[in-house]
Order: structure tokens, then sequence, then C-alpha cells
């Protein structure tokens, strides 16, 4: 006899999580299909050596949306809060930052910092307040697509006539400029024009990233924060939220496709054979992956399956994780100093270097990295007295021309290790093991498509009304019951829930208007 | 002393025009120009014996019918003949061609790729919609979204309403198209990388972006939008140089009265009690009007020929941020017969229309990178064309004209002023990739003038040598042209207009800058408008 539920969510990535608990949280009857034997897809502590774990993932929560928590009534633990960023220089100078404060500048660059930061937190928090809500359709004349439209219009006209056009100015320009208008300071400059590329295949240089910027900065005005455990905990907190309002998760369960019958869904049937039936399913898995691997593009029109072939989503970010049986020596550096988040980027120029590569399928000989010692705070994460070193680098494409072959790997994991020893020179003696995760290795540990954290690119072209695609923005895919919830809708990924939130409200107000 | 009505600083092809409709208006007008020339960068220039350069623009296509028309540009000799085709040529030995001909292009294509040649004909059809979507704003004013006025609310209103009519779709496709790389925006449609590389070029010339550069595509926009003929996308010549289309503009002007001095190089648009007095020249006099109106672009209207205490302290600073960026030279060479290029089969006419040597997205894009990093691009994107096949009037005869337009070129080496050995060297990179492909090129080559952004911006007066008066960015488009707040043709000033590139929409030979500011001060001045209203699309 087969199973049957008012809704299956595949994949218990944390937006997969939190879209199941709201639902279950309305009264409805969800299943949570994880292939991993662990929930919480990228948002995941792995053990990499004995003794040593880290968040192999996301390293750093500050996407998690308030609402979502709020709604769901759940508080991460967290080890460290309100981080401090030290943008590495050389000879032990480096520039420290945190909220609207910067050292180690001029007066008038923490002047225009201040100024900077002001205006940013201002859009960006315009921008989360649409982040959390299902994006209209265009072209409709649906009175809810011209409320939210008008109210958008609105938003922005609310900021009065200066900040409007600077608003306007900025959404689609690049951070590079900006940057090069403010301030002098290299290191400043390279440590935020890194926030503007972590995770995408962008460049100082290219448009689009003020988004990103922004972006990063919706949830909580870019608050840095690491959570007890590792984001594994955070994921294994949803889960256990959301089974506390009843939803059934299962791991080990890897959904092989989504079953339609009589053109709408019906249920789904994993590897082994086994159906479950509903007549809503939400794919936590990106896009790509939903359409082309789960449901068949059979199911769907030509031209939705053309634009879903289209989204791009080739990550760039790789991981390093080390277990070091010591703290590394950093000139200029107290030992306090490690509860930080470092970054090496040291100027605007050199980010944009490390991207030129990327754009040939080659990796990054000079790579920029973010850098955090997680168990500094948190020694649960390493044998007593050794530490973790957790770093996203960037860039490694998720295709190489030349392949990633070990020999590759190997190369690319010199350049990080010749890049680290610059401003950590006794690194390599402390490193017991190390692990490098690259996007090829993400997809196939998370199933994400490319490896890329935002299941598809960040890009004007790919985001509100138009992610993943036009016309799909707001959840519902084009077969009858099928939904999508992850970071491949809107509005994007990081470990924030906002995608598995609106994913829920939208399905819970499409029944009631049903 | 002799008063003016309005006074037009520089007789490029924007001021003049500008001037052109404020005289049909009936109005009194000077418009004055530094050099001995007329044309700004729309130039016929006799710099070597018989023959005559196009040596800046060499091309027109985006010059606007409803303008040829209401000028009757016609009448004062301006004759556009269309060229067919235009030839990528390979590394390999193969080359690609375009033709306008459906079935023979089809069959191109083919000839590389099936799957390209179907994609074509979609990839034209959407971007032709977006072209006709695009041109219904090019002969209007922006509208400031800011504003509560009910003709800034009409506009807008104007606006969202076009773009509805579109259908939901095709607005998903716009606002795309509006923001991606030409480079990712061709991969939707096509596989074959030389295919990919032909239609690239067009996202980047002008513009200081690589083609993986989000909102390029648009760029491509600017390049398709214009027409000859009533053809929408096709390009021409402008019989006798680019020089015809300014004298022309030239010749209308002066049919209604105005009057034109070269040689007269403002000093600075002189301000008094808040409200512009009139320009003083370089030669020390001054001459009084109650409107200017600068056809320079934003930079040196402002920054070099206004006294920065006349303008307000934020205004100043956004147009000293503009970005307005040399990207490009020129390479123009007098040929003493014409080059042969065995690639291409005897008699071919892809001769006839723009030829490429780059034939690799990662060229294009790694031509970009070295402008990044200060220098000329050691493996060019050039844009060559040999306008004496169409138009013998232009050389002796037997012999040919060749512009190279060329991309990437900065506007100084690092940092520093560019050396005469550099710029030499950066013609021998120029003249060295044809030659890969023409045997005979070097040994025809009897005289060759090469311009880095440099000589551009000391001649033609363009900052940086920008041919587009500014960066095409979003940031810098439609109502953010050429600075927020300002869209609108006016200046911070009383009675100060700007009238070239920098403002919408923007650079290329289009004159509807020039035309869209006329409308705009007549509107000021209670004169019945003379500028036309779009034509609207067939």
């Amino acid at each position: 006899m087969t199973e049957r539920f008012d809704a299956i969510v595949i994949g218990a990535g944390h937006n997969g999580l939190v879209c199941a608990a709201m639902l279950a949280k309305a009264g409805r009857d969800v299943l949570v299909l994880e292939a991993r034997d662990q929930v919480g897809g990228a948002a995941a502590t792995d053990t990499f050596a004995p003794g040593f774990s880290v968040s192999s993932g996301a390293h750093l929560l500050y996407g998690l949306q308030p609402d979502v928590l709020s709604d769901l009534g759940v508080k991460p633990e967290l080890a460290s809060d309100n981080l401090r960023t030290i943008a590495l220089g050389s000879n032990g100078s480096h520039v420290r930052l945190r909220g609207n404060e910067v050292e180690g500048v001029d007066a008038a660059d923490q002047q225009q910092f201040r100024e900077f930061h002001k205006n940013m937190r201002r859009f960006a928090r315009l921008l989360n307040r649409h982040l959390n809500r299902k994006p209209p359709r265009l072209g409709t004349k649906d009175r809810g697509d011209l409320m939210s439209l008008a109210k958008l219009g609105f938003d922005v006209r609310r900021l009065g006539k200066t900040d409007m056009r600077e608003f306007l100015r900025l959404i689609g320009m690049n951070i590079y400029d900006e940057l090069e208008e403010r301030f002098a300071n290299p290191l400043l400059k390279g440590a935020l024009s890194l926030d503007a590329v972590l995770g995408t295949h962008l460049g100082p240089r290219s448009p689009n990233t003020i988004l990103t910027y922004l972006y990063r900065m919706a949830a909580n005005d870019g608050r840095l924060a690491t959570p007890v455990g590792g984001m594994g905990a955070v994921s294994e907190m949803l889960a256990n939220c959301a089974r506390d309002y009843g939803v059934n998760v299962r791991t080990g369960q890897n959904v092989k496709r989504v079953v339609v019958e009589n053109g709408r869904v019906a249920g789904v049937e994993t590897d082994g054979g086994e159906i479950y039936e509903s007549l809503t399913v939400i794919s936590n898995a990106d896009p790509k992956r939903t359409i082309m691997d789960l449901t068949g593009t059979r199911h769907v029109e030509t031209g939705f399956t053309r634009r879903v072939h289209n989204i791009r989503m080739r990550g760039n970010a790789a991981k390093l994780h080390l277990a070091l049986d010591h703290l590394p020596t950093i000139a200029g550096i107290e030992k306090k100093d490690f509860a930080a988040r470092f970054v090496i980027a040291p100027d605007v120029d050199y980010v944009e270097r490390a991207f030129n590569p990327a754009k040939y399928r080659e990796f990054s000989p000079k790579p920029v990295l973010e850098i955090t010692f997680p168990s500094f705070r948190d020694p649960g994460l390493a044998p007593s007295g050794k530490h973790v070193m957790s770093a996203i680098v960037q860039y490694a494409p998720y295709e190489l021309k030349a392949g990633w072959d070990d020999a590759a790997r190997a190369a690319f994991e010199t350049c990080i290790m010749d890049t680290l020893n610059t401003c950590m020179p006794d690194l390599a003696g402390h490193v017991e093991a190390s692990e490098l995760l690259l996007p090829a290795d993400f997809e196939k540990r998370f199933g994400m498509g490319g490896g890329h954290w935002h299941h598809g690119e960040l890009t004007l072209d790919q985001f509100m009304f138009v992610r993943p695609v036009g016309g799909a923005a707001q959840y519902a895919l084009p077969l009858d019951g099928l939904y999508l919830c992850g970071a491949g809708a809107h509005p994007g990924g990081n470990v924030s829930g906002a995608a598995g939130r609106n994913a829920a409200l939208a399905i819970l107000a499409k029944e009631k208007g049903a | 002393m002799k008063t003016y009505d309005a006074i037009v600083v520089g007789a490029g092809h924007n001021g003049l025009t500008n001037a052109a409709f404020l005289a049909k208006a009936g109005l009194n007008v000077l418009c004055v120009e530094k050099n001995d020339y007329i044309g700004g960068a729309a130039v016929s220039r006799n710099l070597y014996k018989d023959w005559i350069y196009s040596n800046c623009s060499y091309v027109c296509s985006l010059l606007r019918p409803e303008i040829f028309r209401a000028l009757e540009l016609h009448r004062h000799g301006l004759q556009v003949t269309p060229y067919g085709g235009g030839v990528t040529l390979m590394e390999n030995g193969d080359y690609f061609g375009s033709y306008w001909d459906h079935d023979v292009a089809h069959r191109e294509f083919a000839r590389h790729s099936k799957h390209d040649a179907d994609a074509y004909d979609r990839y034209s059809a959407d971007v032709m919609r977006q072209c006709r979507f695009i041109r219904d704003f090019l002969m209007r004013t922006p509208p400031d979204p800011t504003s509560f006025k009910p003709r800034d609310i009409k506009e807008l209103i104007h606006l969202g309403g076009k773009f509805m009519e579109m259908g939901e779709d095709r607005m998903y496709d716009t606002i795309r198209f509006w923001t991606m790389s030409v480079a990712e925006y061709l991969e939707e449609y096509f596989e074959t990388d030389v295919i990919k590389t032909a239609l690239s070029g067009s996202g980047i010339i002008g513009t200081a972006l690589g083609i993986h550069s989000p909102g390029t595509a648009y760029v491509l926009l600017h390049h398709y939008m214009g027409e000859v003929d009533g053809n929408v996308g096709s390009w021409g010549f402008a019989r006798g140089g680019m020089g015809s289309v300014s004298k022309a503009i030239a010749g209308a002007f002066q049919a209604y009265g105005g009057e034109l001095r070269t040689d007269a190089g403002v000093e600075q648009i002189v301000v008094k009690n808040g409200k512009v007095k009139g320009v003083a020249l370089t030669t020390g006099e001054e001459i009084d009007a109650p409107v200017v109106v600068s056809g320079m672009d934003v930079k040196r209207t402002f920054l070099k020929c206004m006294d920065k205490n006349d303008l307000p302290e934020p205004f100043w600073n956004r147009v000293n941020n503009f970005k307005i960026r040399g990207s490009s030279g020129k390479v123009n060479i007098a040929l003493d017969g014409l080059p042969t290029f065995p690639a291409l089969p005897k008699g071919s006419p892809l001769l006839d229309g723009d030829m490429h040597f780059i034939d690799s997205m990662e060229r294009m894009e790694r031509a970009y990178d070295d402008w990044k990093e200060g220098t000329w691009s050691k493996d060019p994107y050039i844009d060559m064309l040999i306008p004496t096949v169409n138009d013998p009037t232009m050389a002796p005869p037997g012999k040919h004209f060749m512009s190279c337009f060329v991309q990437y070129c900065p506007p100084k080496v690092e940092g520093r002023e560019w050396t005469n050995e550099e710029r030499d060297e950066f013609g021998q990179t120029v003249i060295n990739q044809i030659a890969d492909y023409s045997p005979d090129f070097k040994d025809l080559i009897l005289h060759a003038e090469v311009r880095t952004p440099k000589e551009i911006e000391d001649e033609a007066g363009l900052t940086e040598g920008n041919i587009f008066h500014g960066e095409l960015t979003m940031d810098q488009l439609l109502f953010n042209r050429p600075v927020p707040g300002y869209a609108q043709y006016r200046g911070p000033v009383g009675g100060l207009y700007m009238c070239g590139s920098s403002t919408h929409p923007g650079g290329g030979v289009m004159a509807a800058p020039g035309a869209n500011a006329a409308r705009e001060i007549l509107l000021d001045l209670k004169r019945h408008n003379t500028v036309p209203e779009n034509f609207g699309d067939d």
C-alpha cells in the first residue's frame, strides 16, 4: 500500500525543512525525503578528518531571515556573533570592519565608509522586504500581482527623491566604480569587493555587483555569526522544529522521479521503487534538476524547457578545510582576533584579476579567500587544543578547460596554500589534514547543479520576476501540483530560509484561492 | 555687439541638429565650433593627398529618419547607401560570412552549424522585438521617476504601457535582455564559437566592458536599432564620408538662417546671477545669449568650460564621476589598391561590408583584459571597412580608403600619457593582425593615421575619446543619463541645456539627443515645436 500525504518535499535542505515546517504548522500532512543520511543539504556539518568537523558548505550565518525564525518560533544558538572582518594586508597592517565602523584607514575613508554603509543598509533593507515576498507576475490583471508591483514602486518612491535616484543608479552598477569613487585604501576596497563577488561568476568590474553586495546585507544588515556545532546544527534545529509540527522527515531516500498522471503531479518515486502519493510535490532541488531529471521535459512546454536549460548555474566557489594542530601566526593579529572573519583580497584589481581566468574556465593562480577559524569559539569542532580552518576560495570554475584531474586539484591547492602563506607563514607546518571541495564535489555531495550555492547565478536577468525563469517565479512550476522551494527560486541562496517560507505561503494562498 | 537667442557650443552632428531645429522655430541661433572644420566626430577629412578619411565615425545607420526628413537632409546632399554583409576571418583559414539575403545567410550559418542556422531566425526575431521596443523611446524625453509632474507621470505610463503591450513572456525576455551580457545572451541561441564571436562584437563597440560583462546585450541593441531607408538594422555609408552628414545638417541650419562660426573655441560658459549670460571664446571675445546649449560631453561642459562655483556641488560630483571611458582607437589607411584576402572566394561580396579578424569568444574577452590592465589589446577586435568599394568619391580611381575601428585602446597607457612609439606600436598591432589574412596588404599602405583615445579627445573634443560621450551602462541610461535628475536636457543653471551624446539616448551618429534637447528648449521658450515625433514602427 502506498502512503499518501498532503505535500511531499524533495530534499531536506534548510529551505525544504522551512517549507515543510510552515505547511505542517498550517495543518498539512507533510513528508520530506532526503537522499543523504543527514538533513540540511549544503547547510551541513561534516567530519573531514578524525576529530575535526566543519560547516562544509556555507560557514557563516548572515542571511537567516528573522521572519523565518519568528514564524517557526526557533532561534539558533550562536558560538559567535557580530564578527569583525579583518582584511589582511602585508606586514601586519590590516583593515578591520564591523557594522559602519572601519579601523586602519584614514579619516576620509572612515567618513566615506559610514556614508556608504548607511546607503547600502537602507537599500538592502528595502530589498529585503521584497526578498520575503512572492514576486508578482508581470502583465497579468491579477489584483495580488498588481498590488505587489505597486508596493515595490511605492517602496522605491518612499526613499525620497535623492535616495531614489541613487538607488536607481546603483542597482545595475558594478561595485568597482562605486568603491573607486569613494575610497582610497586598497585593503578596504578589496574586502568590500569580495563581499560583492563571493558565490558568483562576476568580478568587481562586472555590472550587477552592487546588487549582489546588497543581497548579502539584506537580511541582517550583513551581520555575521557562526552557529554552535556548525551549520549542520541550524539544519538539525529546523528539522526538529519540522518534526515538532508533525512533519515526517526520512533520510537516505533518494527521489528518482516525480510521478505525473493525467497532466498533473501525483507523487514521487524513490530509488527503492517506493511510491509516495501526493497532489503537491515541492522540490528543494535546483530548478534544472527538478525539471530535466526529476520531472522530465516531456511534461512541460519546449519554451519553458529552453528557459530552464539556459539558467546559468556554474559555481566558482571552492572550500578548503584544514585540520590544524595549532593556530597559525599572523603578523599584527592577536590570539583574541581569531574569532574574526579574515579575507585575503588585498585590492580590488587583485580580485578582478582572480576572476579573469574563470572566464576561460581556468582557476585563479592567485585566489581570493574568506577564512574563518570556527573552532576558536566552538571548541567542539576540533580535538582539544587543535583547530579547524574553513576557507571559501575563488575562483575555481565548475568545469576546467583542461579537466579537474588530480594534478589540477593539487596545483590549485598549492596556489591556495601559497596565497595563505603570504599572510600565515607558518600555516603549512601546522596542517594535519586537509580537504578541498570543488564545485563539482558540492554537486556530488549535495546535489546542487554546477555546485552553485545560489542554485543559479544571482544576476538581474535571473532575479525577482525572472528567477528561476519568467512565469515560474511564483514557486509554482507549469505542471499542476509541482513547486520549487530552493535557492533556485526567488530570492536565491544563502542560509536564509526565505525561499522555503515564501514557497509555503504561496502554496497555502493558492489552496485557499482554489 | 550682436546678441543671439541661443548659442550652441560645438558643431558636431548633435549640436548642429539642435541648432537647426531652434533656427527652424525662428530663433536667432549661433553655433560655435573650436576646429576650423565642422562635424565633431562625424567628419570627412582630407589628410593625405586626394583621399577623404572618415577618420572618426565611419558608418551610418542610427541617424533618425524623423530628423532626416524634418531637416530635409536629402536636399542638402546627404546620401546613405546601404552595404551588405560582413565577414569574420578565422585562424584555421575558413571564414564566417553574413549576408542580407536570408537564404544565403542561412546556408552560410548551416555550413558551420545546422543548429545555429535554425537558431538565427529565432534570434533575429527576438532582437528585432527589442529594437522595436526601444526605438519608441529614442525621440522622447526620459521621464523623471521621482517627479509627480503630470508630464513625467504620463511619460512613465507610456513607457510602462509599451512594456506591458509586449505580453507576459516578452516582458521577461526584455528584463533579461537589458541586464545580460552579450556572451550569455548569444550562448542561449548558438553553439558555434565563430558565430557567437561575429555577433558579439556589436555588444562591446565603444564601451569599456567585455562581452561577458552584464549589460552588454543592451549595447548590441544600440548597433541594431538603426536603419537605412526603412530597413531596420542595416548600415550604410554616407557618400563622401561621414562629414556629409554634418555638412547636410549644417546646410539645413544655415538655410533656416542660422549662423555658423568655426575656429571659435569656447573658453567658458558665462553665468551671472544664476543664469547663463553667454559664452567667452578662447580669443577673449564674449557673446551673449539667454540660452546656451552644449553639444560637448558633460565632463567637458561642466568640468572644463564652467566655473565650479556656478554649479551645485552634488551635481558637480556626479559629473566628475560620470563614466566616460576611452576604450577604442582608430587606424585610417590610404591604400594603393584593393588588398586581397585569400580565404574568401574570388569576387566575394563579403569585402563590401565590415571585416573582423578575431574568431573566438575567448580572444574577444582577453582583448578586454588587456584594457583593464591599462594597455591596448595585443590581439584586438578590429571592425574594418573599405568604404571606397561602394563610394569611389573618397579616393582616386583604383585607390582605396580603409577604416579600422579598434577595440580596446586605453586613454592612457598604464596610467601615463601615450608616447609616440607606443602609438606606432598600437598601429602596427592592427596592421599586423590584418596582414595575417591579407599577404599583399602591407605593401599597399600609402599612409596610415593612428588615433588613440588621446588624439580623438584632442581633435574631436570627446573626453577620453569615448565615442558615446559616456558609457552605455544601466546607471547611465534613460533617466540616469547623464546624471540622475538632469536627464531632461536642462542643466543645473537657468538657460543652460545639454544636447550631446552624454544625454538620452546616447551616442552614435543618431542626432536624437540634439533634437530632443531642442524640443525641451522650445517648450521652455514657449515656441512652437519644430522637432518631429517618432514615426512609430511600421
